[in-house]
């Protein structure tokens, strides 16, 4: 099988011994370039435009203010594709956007909308592997990388069969419970991305309640990297884009070590 | 085969349905089908559930026929009154088949939406009953116009948690008991109050529901001689009391009409999309945005519908017209004034299609479902009319 973009990096970089740090970014969100490009300079593997949804059940209160705002300012998918074709960080883009906005515009509509955006891949919450199909084989024909969720619930045997439709990277949900910040990292975050590590080659990169460096350090204990959602978002709210690049720099250094 | 038999394998009716909901959440569906499938073909779990529907929430309802109505309107009109089950509603049906289902599966503790507090009401009841924790999510726009069902919920014991997020009406009631569940999964029972979200829940709840139309076929047919009605008339926000009294006549001749409110018409002014699981119609602009529905009737303030009402919809079955909240209030009085029965302003909505198309139903037998009472209503409309 050939890898798209951010899969043959991400192996080529796990494969060097670097821990993969993705920042998730609420697209449209003032600032929200900026931000972008200050965690890219400030050594992030990718960025996580989240796309904003009136309805975001997978989201606790930061980012759901975020899209809220976002909203109320007017932006689109299509305005973020627009500005995202501007960005050129060198570094691949994915979006996490609820399903309806795919199913909205059509799958092969949006694949190519994503395609023509430069961005590589797409993380879609709501969208279990069972329901997956459509999306995938526009998804797989356009070149767009489908990351699928894996979350602490499921029984062994269905681990493998998500992971074998991952592109990308896995992303191992690490709670139960939406996007939000917690004081500690839960005990099911490591435990589901070592379950995966012993069943997939695919890239695996725990998100959901990865809340600082230290968690994040704790969390590449096992996966190959984090994505850091809400504690990203927060900084750009109540910091603007400086301070993401400084937050994404500690967590840099933490995983690195 | 019944028009209304069971979905498929992924739940669906026709290309409406399915389970759009995040991973966490997959196997906790896949456990409650089964759950469900091995419980409502144990008919040691019927017998239980029927002697709760009959010693507790008063089954069967009685119908009645509307003689004063009937004239005004040159139609015979009867109502199915679910009015007077336990609780005020026919909400209790569902409930109490769901919470049982929890007790069997273990769980301790129930989460719910509310709109209008229906079902918020019956919920808080059957966890009071069966011993069962339970919490109720409930808009903010909601608990301000249905302060007194959030008082009743407070006195069964429920905790009530206003959501201020979005519309703060109930689509974010159910986002936010989505969260809830998607956090407490291993001990939470998501008593979802409408025949919507990600299968086996329309299928389910329509299931608990089926007992209004089958008591209503029977007896109709007892009242007509052996006939059945000619409409079959209720109102859909997500659907329950509608596929509950449409389940006993989908294959009869009889036109089904579900009545939908002009601010919050998913059939009539929505397009196919996935939202709480699902996916039917659903009002939303043009990037796919839900928008937010605006109805006088909390518990039908909702931009999406049941995926077996789109379904019955697309191969046209059911009929979904919509009506205006002026005509809502006329009917609400009309209804009081002429038979001595207050209903609740969902269901005035049903009653105000009735009045509206009497002239081009002379002579003819509707069937109306009285989901519900409207003494929860009597505050809002004491403020309306002044």
């Amino acid at each position: 099988m050939t890898f798209g973009r951010m899969e043959t990096e991400f192996r080529a970089k796990r494969d060097a011994g670097r821990k993969l740090l993705v920042p998730y970014i609420t697209g449209g969100l003032a600032g929200w370039q900026q931000a972008i490009r200050a965690a890219a300079d400030a050594g992030a593997d990718a960025i996580e435009i989240g796309i904003p949804f009136s309805d975001p059940v997978m989201d606790g209160p930061i980012i759901q203010e975020a899209s809220q705002r976002a909203l109320e300012s007017g932006v689109t998918p299509v305005s973020i594709f627009e500005e995202a074709r501007e960005l050129e960080v060198g570094i691949p883009l994915a979006v996490m956007c609820y399903y309806n906005t795919v199913h909205h515009a059509g799958h092969e509509r949006f694949a190519y909308q994503l395609l023509s955006a430069g961005i590589s891949a797409a993380i879609v919450p709501d969208l279990p592997l069972e329901e997956s199909g459509p999306w995938c084989i526009a998804a797989d024909a356009a070149g767009i990388e489908t990351v699928m969720l894996a979350a602490p619930t499921a029984p062994d045997e269905r681990l493998p069969r998500v992971a074998a439709r991952a592109r990308g990277f896995v992303y191992s949900v690490g709670l139960l419970g939406v996007t939000g910040e917690r004081a500690s990292l839960a005990a099911s975050a490591t435990a589901l991305a070592r379950r995966l590590k012993a069943i997939t080659d695919v890239p695996v990169l725990v998100g959901v309640g990865v809340s600082n460096a230290e968690q994040a350090r704790q969390a590449c204990t096992v996966a190959d990297g984090v994505i850091q959602g809400a504690s990203v978002v927060r900084r750009l709210m109540d910091g603007g884009p400086e301070a993401v690049g400084d937050y994404v720099a500690e967590v840099r250094a933490a995983i690195q070590h | 085969m019944s028009i209304m038999a069971e979905p498929s394998a992924e739940g669906r009716f026709g290309e409406f349905g399915g389970r759009f909901v995040p991973e966490t959440l997959v196997p906790a569906c896949q456990e409650l089908e089964a759950a469900f499938r091995e419980a409502w073909a144990d008919p040691l779990f019927r017998a239980e559930l029927h002697q709760l529907l009959k010693q507790y929430a008063g089954r069967p309802s009685i119908i009645t026929e509307c003689h004063n109505l009937g004239r005004k309107l040159g139609i015979r009109l009867i109502l199915k009154r679910e009015d007077l089950n336990h609780t005020g509603s026919h909400k209790i049906n569902n409930v109490l088949g769901q919470a049982l289902l929890a007790k069997r599966m273990g769980k301790t503790r129930l989460v719910a939406e509310t709109g209008a507090g229906q079902h918020g009401v019956a919920s808080a009841t059957a966890a009071a009953l069966l011993g069962m924790s339970c919490k109720v999510y409930m808009g903010a726009v909601d608990v301000e116009r249905q302060a007194l069902n959030v008082f009743r919920m407070k006195l069964l014991g429920a905790e009530v948690e206003a959501v201020h997020s979005g519309s703060r009406t109930l689509k974010d009631a159910v986002n936010e008991a989505m969260r809830d569940w998607v956090a407490t999964v291993g001990e939470t029972y998501y008593c979802l109050g409408s025949v919507m979200g990600p299968h086996p829940y329309p299928w389910m709840v329509r299931e608990f529901h089926r007992v209004i139309g089958d008591e209503a076929s029977a007896q109709c047919r007892e009242l007509l001689g052996g006939s059945d009605p000619d409409f079959i008339v209720a109102c859909v926000g997500g659907g329950s009391n509608a596929m509950g009294i449409f389940s006993g006549f989908v294959d009869t001749d009889a036109r089904l009409i579900g009545v939908e409110p002009a601010g919050g018409a998913a059939v009539g002014r929505g397009m196919p999309g996935v939202v709480h699981g699902m996916r039917s119609y659903l009002m939303q602009d043009e990037y796919g945005q839900v928008q937010e529905a605006h109805s006088i009737s909390a518990g039908l303030d909702y931009p999406g519908v049941g995926p077996e009402h789109s379904y019955l919809a697309s191969i046209g079955r059911a009929e979904y017209p919509t009506v205006t909240d002026a005509e809502v209030i006329d009917a609400f009085q009309l209804m009081a004034r002429s038979e001595g029965i207050i209903p609740a302003l969902e269901c005035a909505h049903a009653m105000a299609w009735i009045a509206r198309e009497a002239p081009s139903m002379q002579g003819k037998v509707v069937l109306m479902n009285l989901s519900g009472r409207g003494d929860k209503d009597v505050a809002q409309m004491m403020e309306i009319l002044g």
